[in-house]
């Protein structure tokens, strides 16, 4: 019988490099699926790696990179806090359909006034919209003891819902003739999220992940908060020992996460996307969630891993619009990811025994 | 009767890292009690769990009645007459006893015929028990009884102990014992897993002594002196600690009519306790496993609240407080569970010294980590108390039992306190680390902190407390000087044989 027996110190070296493995492994996986399918594995798997960054379109598709890479690292980052304690936001989707709503309904109820504050106000908006779906959750978990995961799943169910009531009404655009979705907010000036730079893809969006990125490392590894985090995480027992308060972790947790995805979902709003749409969300919320894992829930890992979604996602646009492969066979590739992740995360804790029974 | 009952010859077992046995061989004969003497680590558990068929050996053999003996599984184990009896116990606190029993066997028969087998052999070997009575209500030594009959229902030719009297109070001891003279001398063999040098000399006919997994020794302990087994069983000659102190007269810490729910379903509330602890006192708190001793320290610590002024501290009312509150005042604590509790297993020694160390060593500023001084703060911890480790670097769990607790309680000590309340401070650890422990308390009651010890070991409470008291079902007894305590008065202090009569066989 197999038996996994605990490592009894985990050798550090290697605990870093399993997501390299990982994507290796994904990639000759994946290249025998592709070929399994009829096309040249080697042509695929340099379609979805290679095109993005250095192919003949590159100078499109690497801003590309930015813009789809943000959301996703913004709202990583949010959920790998409460991920590290053991406090499970599912429904980020959610959190980035709200905070894209409360953002662009500020920004529509100033039309056509043009003034700079209106894009802080939005963001500041589009933050707490996020916030307070996401306490949601948080208030009936150190309420009532209620699952996190369930909740914040269930709202992402309820917040599509609303996102199409507004598409459809109440932030309909009224010179729209009568189509669904709002005013296009990239067209007006001040509440547009631009292109800082033109040509690169680096909008506040991009700015904010960074932040974030360097604010949740300072986080972790120097403040107080973030020890007792990890800490909760890894022995909650010793964590109330050590004097943590569950409730207010469990807020400040759901919270950030909740804000950091609203925020997200109003940089996408206000910029690429443009406006409120009835399929304005794509599953950010959800694919974070690879993404927080795939980083090992480390913000630079998470920067890594979330530039690394994307280049699959664009590669494998590429590659079905070139190479005619099935979309349901990127997204066994990328699902491949993380399995593999996982696969290496656990041998890297444990090593499997081909053992008789010998468990007392 | 010239014939062993069962003889291991040269049994080894490796695991990574670490010889647990090493060309272990030694005979019992039929209704002999052997005892197996040695400290923690020593691989007594390896080697019963050899016996019992839980663990394969990688090198030796073993002989039942003179014929092979190789156990695959336990089931083998106790179809050829070898039956054991854990340390913890396997039960459903939900079900009767009968129903229990019923669980582990093979062919259990109807619940009517076996409670009344049940009833039988619990009066013929004077354990009283009834076979109707739900598990979640039996004192951990009627528990223990639970798994005895089971055992003993198979009618085993060896039976193996282990450690079996770490849960019982005095008399329920003496309960026990009468029970295994009269297996004996029908004819049963007991294996007698022990550190109880006083225990094994009262009941022991031989004993074998094991120290880092290899035989150091064997004697008959009704003839040898319990100093002489440990100096075996430990290598080296053991100084008992020394104490200075003088108890003043100030009080440290007063709690008043403290009652605190147990936050686990199958836990011990604690109802109305009060006592009184001076600067520079040790108050021991005795008792079973599972009276309240778990809940004392967490509503001591601050994970459970009280009432406000059910606890002073220095005349300040702090039942409210939180823990990081009240180590700020200066009552720390040291928990009994080490792993997952008192530590966290992935962290680092250093991330752990920060646990608890936090704001007394001043390894923060506005909530910023000062790393550095942690990790200096997990160096003193480290060489003061001499922790074996690579460095502060190491993760928790990566340590052994024994030397871990000499960092969680090293991490208390050093911090000064005003009040120290430990549980179980020396709980597994070999005999000269726990006497370096000891030590330690002693010398900071000499330096005016008042101490509360909760311990399960009674030789441990009797060497170092100034008063004793002990905790039984939630309810603290009266507190009583320890010197000149005796074994029966402790016993009645811990709740006597918890409401059983004494059987007579």
């Amino acid at each position: 019988m197999l038996t996994l027996e605990r490592r009894p110190e985990p050798n550090r070296r290697v605990a870093l490099l399993t997501p390299i493995i990982a994507v290796v492994t994904t990639m000759i996986v994946g290249g025998l699926l592709f070929g399994a399918l009829g096309t040249n594995p080697i042509t695929a798997i340099e379609t979805i790696f290679w095109e993005p960054l250095f192919g003949e379109f590159a100078f499109y598709y690497r801003p590309q990179l930015m813009v789809k890479g943000a959301p996703l690292v913004l709202i990583a980052i949010g959920l790998s806090l409460g991920f590290r304690a053991g406090i499970w936001n599912i429904g980020a989707e959610g959190q980035y359909i709200i905070g894209a709503l409360c953002g662009a309904g500020v920004g529509l109820a100033f039309y056509p006034t043009e003034s700079w504050l209106i894009f802080p106000l939005m963001v500041i908006a589009g933050a707490f919209g996020g916030f307070v779906w996401a306490m949601i959750p948080a208030i009936l978990k150190t309420r009532f003891g209620t699952s996190e995961i369930l909740v914040s799943l269930m709202l992402v169910y309820v917040a599509e819902q609303f996102l199409a009531s507004m598409a459809l009404g109440l932030m309909k655009n009224p010179e729209g003739f009568g189509f669904p979705g709002s005013r296009n907010l990239q067209q007006y000036a001040s509440a547009h999220n631009a292109e800082l730079f033109t040509g690169t893809g680096m909008h506040w969006g991009v700015v904010a992940a960074l932040i974030a990125v360097i604010a949740a490392y300072v986080l972790l590894n120097r403040h107080m908060l973030g020890y007792h985090i990890r800490l909760t995480g890894e022995a909650p027992r010793a964590a109330r020992f050590a004097g943590v308060n569950p409730t207010r972790l469990v807020l400040f947790c759901l919270g950030t996460s909740g804000a950091l995805a609203g925020l997200a979902g109003l940089f996408e709003v206000s910029g690429p996307a443009g406006m409120v749409s009835i399929d304005f969300n794509v599953g950010y919320g959800f694919t974070a969630i690879i993404v927080a894992f795939l980083g090992r829930l480390h913000p630079v890992g998470i920067l890594l891993a979330g530039l690394l979604m994307a280049l699959t996602y664009i590669g494998g646009e590429i590659a079905q619009s070139n190479l005619g492969l099935p979309a349901a066979a990127i997204q066994v590739f990328q699902g491949m990811l993380l399995f593999f992740l996982l696969a290496a995360d656990l041998l890297t804790n444990y090593r499997i025994r081909l053992a008789r029974t010998e468990a007392a | 009767m010239g014939q062993p009952l069962i003889e291991l010859r040269g049994l080894t077992k490796a695991y990574p890292g670490v010889v647990a046995n090493d060309d272990v061989s030694f005979a019992i004969k039929p209704g002999e009690v052997h005892a197996l003497l040695g400290e923690n680590g020593a691989g007594k558990s390896t080697l019963v769990k050899m016996i019992y068929g839980l663990v394969k050996p990688d090198a030796g053999t073993m002989t039942l009645n003179g014929a092979p003996y190789t156990p695959e599984e336990p089931r083998f184990a106790r179809e050829q007459g070898v039956a054991m009896v854990f340390q913890h116990f396997s039960l459903f606190d939900a079900m009767n006893v009968a129903e229990n029993i019923a669980l582990g066997m093979e062919n259990p028969p109807r619940l009517a015929d076996l409670s009344a087998r049940i009833r039988k052999v619990s009066l013929l070997y004077g354990l009283p028990l009834d076979p109707e009575r739900t598990v979640g209500e039996l004192s951990a030594g009627e528990r223990q009884r639970v798994e005895i009959i089971r055992c003993l229902l198979q009618d085993p030719k060896l039976l193996i102990m282990d450690e079996p009297t770490s849960v019982l109070t005095p008399q329920e001891v003496e309960i026990l014992f009468r029970t295994l003279r009269k297996l004996s001398a029908d004819g049963t063999a007991i294996l007698y897993i022990s550190h109880k040098l006083e225990e094994i000399r009262t009941l022991c006919d031989e004993a074998t002594v094991l120290r880092l997994g290899r035989v150091v020794g064997t004697c008959t302990p009704r003839k040898t002196t319990a100093s002489a087994m440990a100096e075996m069983m430990v290598g080296e000659t053991l100084t008992a600690p020394a104490r200075a102190a003088v108890a003043s007269d100030e009080i440290a810490l007063e709690v008043t009519g403290l009652k605190a729910r147990s936050p686990s379903p199958f836990g011990t509330s604690l109802r109305d306790i009060t006592f009184t602890l001076h600067k520079g006192e040790v108050l021991g708190i005795g008792g079973v496993a599972g009276n309240g001793q778990d809940e004392l320290l967490g509503a001591l610590s601050g994970e459970l609240r009280s009432d406000a002024d059910t606890i002073r501290l220095g005349g300040q009312p702090i039942g409210r407080r939180g823990p990081e509150a009240r180590r700020r005042l200066g009552l720390l604590s040291a928990p009994e569970e080490r792993l997952g509790h008192a530590a966290a297993p992935d962290m680092s020694l250093t991330e752990n010294a920060l646990l608890t160390g936090a704001h007394r060593q001043a390894l923060t500023k506005r909530g910023m980590i000062n790393w550095s001084a942690a990790q200096g703060f997990a160096e003193r911890i480290i060489s003061r108390f001499d922790v074996r480790t690579p460095g502060p670097h190491t993760a928790a769990r990566a340590l052994s039992g024994g030397n871990l607790q000499k960092f969680v309680i090293g991490r208390e000590v050093l911090q000064d306190p005003r009040v120290l309340v430990v549980n179980q401070p020396t709980w597994g650890v070999d005999a000269s680390a726990a006497a370096a422990i000891r030590q330690a308390l002693l010398d900071l009651a000499t330096n005016g902190t008042a101490i509360l010890c909760i311990s399960q070991d009674l030789d441990e409470l009797m060497e170092i407390s100034d008063r004793f008291a002990a905790l039984n079902e939630g309810r603290l007894s009266e507190i009583r000087p320890a010197q000149g305590l005796s074994v029966e008065q402790i016993g009645l202090m811990m709740g006597g044989a918890h409401g059983m009569e004494v059987a007579h066989v």
